[in-house]
């Protein structure tokens, strides 16, 4: 006969960045059940609408995330633009897309370097924030900003990239894909990697669908959703496929997040390509009045954005669906059944970002 | 095996490749023209419009129009440069560099001259 205890994990833990505390439920070192509570970073973002107006909280909403700052910016933008009918011109949406996308690589890069440390092969993490460290100067380079990038605004974007920063980008961009394509080598057939993840931490797809996944951690259990085809920005332009795997385990959410990089690669490369000349903003009049339900795929999974408007400058109400919240009851699920070792490396295969997911 | 040494081929390049990281503060950074750092004036050519005031989503910016003074909450800017872009006068710009850090939270206030006290000074010199 086994013995019950139960396990606290987090809200501090080495492999947590941000704070979630877990109940682990376990029979001698296999873990039951896990019972998540989490409040501890809320910031009350949401709230702060009503005391900033419409496009200063265009600013607050980039604040929400870190990592996916200009998503969230862009997210809020779109919405509110949509509620006031307002048509910004291509090349400001070829620029969203880049940016996204960037954001996206960074996002992976980053995420790959978390699950290197979480299995303690450090000299591989510090090779993946190297080349996330190429990412970021472009950033730095384009918008101003490492982390946060205050180029959107309603009606446009603030800043715009010439053709030479452009072709820059471009061989930066061949330069990474080919020193990423090395370390993917580690990632996908080093022996001690895939002790860690392979058969470890199953989704199935009818899980996946039932608990409400998104993004990468859905995508790995062979569901081929993506928000980017809903087209916004200058998505519908552009030719690219949702990339799966049929596994459903730790090894597929890697193996995933991997071939999104070199995805987002390609779609830079298409935008860049494509990228017409003009005007990167339009003038917004008015005040917004009316509603908007707005999806985008951010790194992590699809975030919501809701907007309600009434005719003054002052909105009446903004809310924030994360990929993050969607994906816990998947990781609950995960949880069951395995290991306690494995346990920080399954939380992190979500890739959780708590702070976004309260706000 | 197959899956063994597959990291060989990276840590060896590391091994004859130059540190990637700078040495930093010993060598300065250089900085992208774009960088966003902190919020200068030139006050001399300032107007009072308070539009920098009105568009900072922080309010970190007051302007006092009958004092002329110009004041800025460094701690409080964000750096999101919606000043500079809105200033008509284009008196507003951005440095490279960031705020130094503070003990204490100061705010830095700059004082337009008015044309008796250019004069006075003139005399001075």
């Amino acid at each position: 006969m086994s013995v019950r205890s139960i396990v606290p994990f987090g809200p501090q833990h080495p492999v947590l960045p941000e704070p979630i505390h877990l109940d682990l439920v376990l029979e001698d070192e296999k873990v039951v059940e896990a019972v998540p509570s989490i409040g501890f970073v809320h910031r009350g973002l949401e709230k702060l609408v009503e005391k900033k107006d419409y496009q200063q909280y265009v600013y607050v909403a980039e604040r929400i995330c870190g990592i996916c700052s200009f998503m969230h910016g862009m997210g809020y933008c779109e919405a509110v633009e949509h509620v006031m009918n307002v048509e910004i011109p291509p090349r400001a949406k070829y620029l969203r897309t880049i940016w996204c996308e960037m954001s996206r690589i960074h996002s992976h890069l980053l995420w790959l370097g978390l699950l290197a440390d979480a299995f303690g092969f450090e000299s591989l993490f510090m090779q993946s924030w190297r080349l996330r460290e190429k990412i970021l100067d472009m950033f730095e380079v384009s918008t101003g900003g490492r982390v946060i990038f205050s180029v959107n605004m309603i009606g446009g974007q603030r800043r715009d990239m010439d053709a030479q920063m452009l072709s820059m980008f471009s061989k930066v961009l061949d330069d990474m894909e080919r020193e990423l394509r090395e370390i993917s080598k580690t990632f996908l057939n080093d022996y001690a990697v895939q002790s860690r993840l392979k058969d470890v931490g199953f989704l199935t797809k009818e899980q996946a669908h039932e608990l409400g996944a998104v993004g990468p951690f859905m995508r790995a259990s062979g569901i081929a959703l993506d928000s980017r085809k809903l087209g916004y920005a200058a998505y519908p332009d552009i030719d690219f496929e949702p990339i799966t795997s049929q596994v459903g385990d730790s090894y597929a959410r890697c193996d995933v997040r991997i071939r999104e990089i070199f995805q987002s690669f390609d779609i830079i490369r298409q935008a860049i390509a494509k990228i017409p000349e003009g005007e990167v903003a339009v003038p917004v009049k008015g005040m917004p009045s009316g509603e908007h339900f707005m999806r985008v795929e951010q790194p992590r999974g699809e975030a919501i954005y809701y907007v309600k408007g009434n005719g003054t400058k002052f909105l009446d109400r903004v809310r924030v669906r994360t990929p993050t919240f969607a994906n816990l009851p998947g990781m609950l699920e995960t949880l069951k059944g395995c290991q306690l070792a494995d346990v920080p490396i399954l939380i992190l295969t979500i890739d959780p970002c708590i702070s976004c997911t309260e706000r | 095996m197959s899956g063994i040494m597959k990291f060989t081929g990276t840590v060896l390049k590391n091994l004859i490749h130059k540190p990637v990281t700078e040495n930093y503060p010993q060598a300065e950074r250089e900085y992208p023209e774009r960088t966003r750092g902190k919020v200068s004036i030139d006050i001399s050519q300032c107007v009072f419009c308070t539009l920098c005031a009105k568009k900072c989503p922080t309010g970190a910016i007051t302007v006092d129009r009958a004092a002329q003074t110009w004041t800025i909450d460094p701690f409080g800017c964000i750096q999101c440069r919606c000043c500079v872009d809105h200033c008509p006068r284009k008196c507003l710009s951005m440095e490279q560099h960031y705020t130094s850090p503070s003990e204490e939270k100061t705010v830095e206030t700059y004082t337009k001259q008015t044309t008796e006290e250019k004069q006075e000074e003139k005399e001075h010199a």
